[in-house]
């Protein structure tokens, strides 16, 4: 398939899904409403990860979809993903500059000049809140600690594909602990993600992968990143067989984000992390693709496996 | 290529990249030392590392590895072409100066 022949797959997926009424459109690519019957799908898949991981005894921690600038600053996501990252800027000037800001506004010119950042940075990753928050607990505990966290996340990535949202829900399993602790997580969650993706009646494969790092330096990290295997993503195909979907991702980030925010084991050496990450969008849309868009007449044990 | 040795100005003030037309073995590896101590964030003093010592092992991580690409590029007055932004070009100094001896020659040919 081309190029040309993907985006148009991905136009007529996406224009199937607002015509069910699945997806509601707001005019931005990337950005739409869901309906009743896709929350009912993004809501059950969210309990059958919890059915999967639950038992782990993982401490919730939900945040809004926005973190504190300084720990976005801190993060290095800048250094990796310029192109990416949303920052929340808000209008601070004084009267004078609201006339004129309302008088660009009406001429149809650019009104945002006076628009500063705030200290509010919307969420990249639904991890991103979490490393700061240990870090600030102190030393791990021996056992290391074992996060579920879920959140909408931006990306600034317009995009026809339905499937590249720019406002999306990821849910994760964060663990942070010793090389050890870190690699056993990742390896159960591959194994676990197969299994359970594979309840689902959907086809599916598993590969290594890189993150979309920025320019010519994120060459190198995406190289290393593959050379290292530190990245597995599990694949369905939605809108192309031979470019299929990341609907799972495995990460292994070693210890940089423990070097980052100084995240020390209970023997004092600095802490590694992996997450797992459900991308929740994109696996309701490989099940309409696959199973259709009336969920009452997907196939019998899919149907189990979601409803009980 | 970045290089500027056209013959109009390869006089005096070119000079210390002319220098590098031709280097010795040691005193690439010097360079190479000098960029690694600047950039490389590595836990051992590059100094001593033997030429064929692994820099992973040395604590060389892939954001250390970004800066270390910037900075021979900087000093040797090169660019990395893309299939060689990975670990194995960085992996120790003799790669590097492998790496480096190919794109300078590269450059002059």
């Amino acid at each position: 398939m081309n190029m040309i022949d993907s985006v148009s797959a991905q136009e007529a997926y996406r224009d199937e899904l607002v015509a069910a009424g699945l997806l509601i459109p707001t005019g931005v690519d990337g950005l739409y409403g869901r309906s009743g019957m896709f929350e009912e799908v993004v809501e059950r898949f969210d309990a059958l990860v919890t059915v999967w991981g639950g038992a782990d005894g993982a401490e919730v921690m939900r945040f809004p979809p926005a973190l504190n600038r300084k720990y976005f600053e801190e993060s290095e996501y800048l250094k990796s993903f310029p192109h990416l990252a949303g920052t929340i800027h808000s209008f601070a000037g004084d009267e004078r500059a609201h006339r004129s800001l309302l008088r660009r506004l009406e001429e149809g010119q650019d009104w945002t000049e006076d628009q500063v950042a705030t200290d509010v940075v919307m969420t990249p990753a639904a991890c991103y809140p979490v490393y700061p928050t240990v870090a600030a607990r102190g030393p791990l505990p021996e056992e290391g600690r074992l996060i579920d966290v879920f959140s909408y996340c931006f990306r600034h990535e317009p995009s026809i594909d339905p499937a590249r949202m720019q406002l999306f829900r990821m849910r994760e399993y964060i663990r942070v602990g010793t090389p050890e602790q870190v690699m056993e997580f990742r390896e159960t969650w591959l194994r676990r993600g197969r299994e359970m993706m594979g309840s689902l009646g959907v086809p599916l494969d598993i590969d290594v992968a890189n993150d979309p790092f920025f320019g010519r330096a994120g060459t190198m990290l995406s190289n290393n990143q593959r050379d290292q295997k530190l990245k597995f993503e599990l694949l369905i195909p939605i809108t192309s067989e031979e470019k299929p979907t990341a609907c799972l991702s495995f990460n292994y980030h070693q210890d940089h984000f423990g070097h980052l925010w100084d995240i020390k084991t209970a023997d004092g050496g600095v802490a590694h992390t992996a997450c797992v990450g459900f991308g929740m969008e994109r696996v309701a849309l490989a099940l309409f693709r696959h199973h259709g868009f009336d969920v009452a007449r997907w196939p019998a044990p899919v149907r189990s496996v979601l409803w009980g | 290529m970045q290089r500027n040795l056209t013959p109009m100005d390869g006089g005096a003030s070119n000079a210390g990249v002319v220098a590098f037309a031709d280097p010795s073995d040691d005193a690439l590896i010097e360079d190479i030392r000098a960029v690694l101590a600047d950039c490389g964030g590595l836990a051992v003093e590059p100094a001593r590392l033997a030429p064929e010592d692994d820099l992973y092992t040395a604590g060389l991580t892939s954001h250390g590895c970004v800066g270390l690409m910037l900075g021979l590029e900087e000093r040797f007055d090169v660019e990395f072409p893309e299939k060689l932004l990975n670990r194995r070009t960085f992996e120790s100094i003799a790669a590097i100066r492998d790496a480096v001896r190919g794109l300078l020659d590269g450059a002059a040919a």
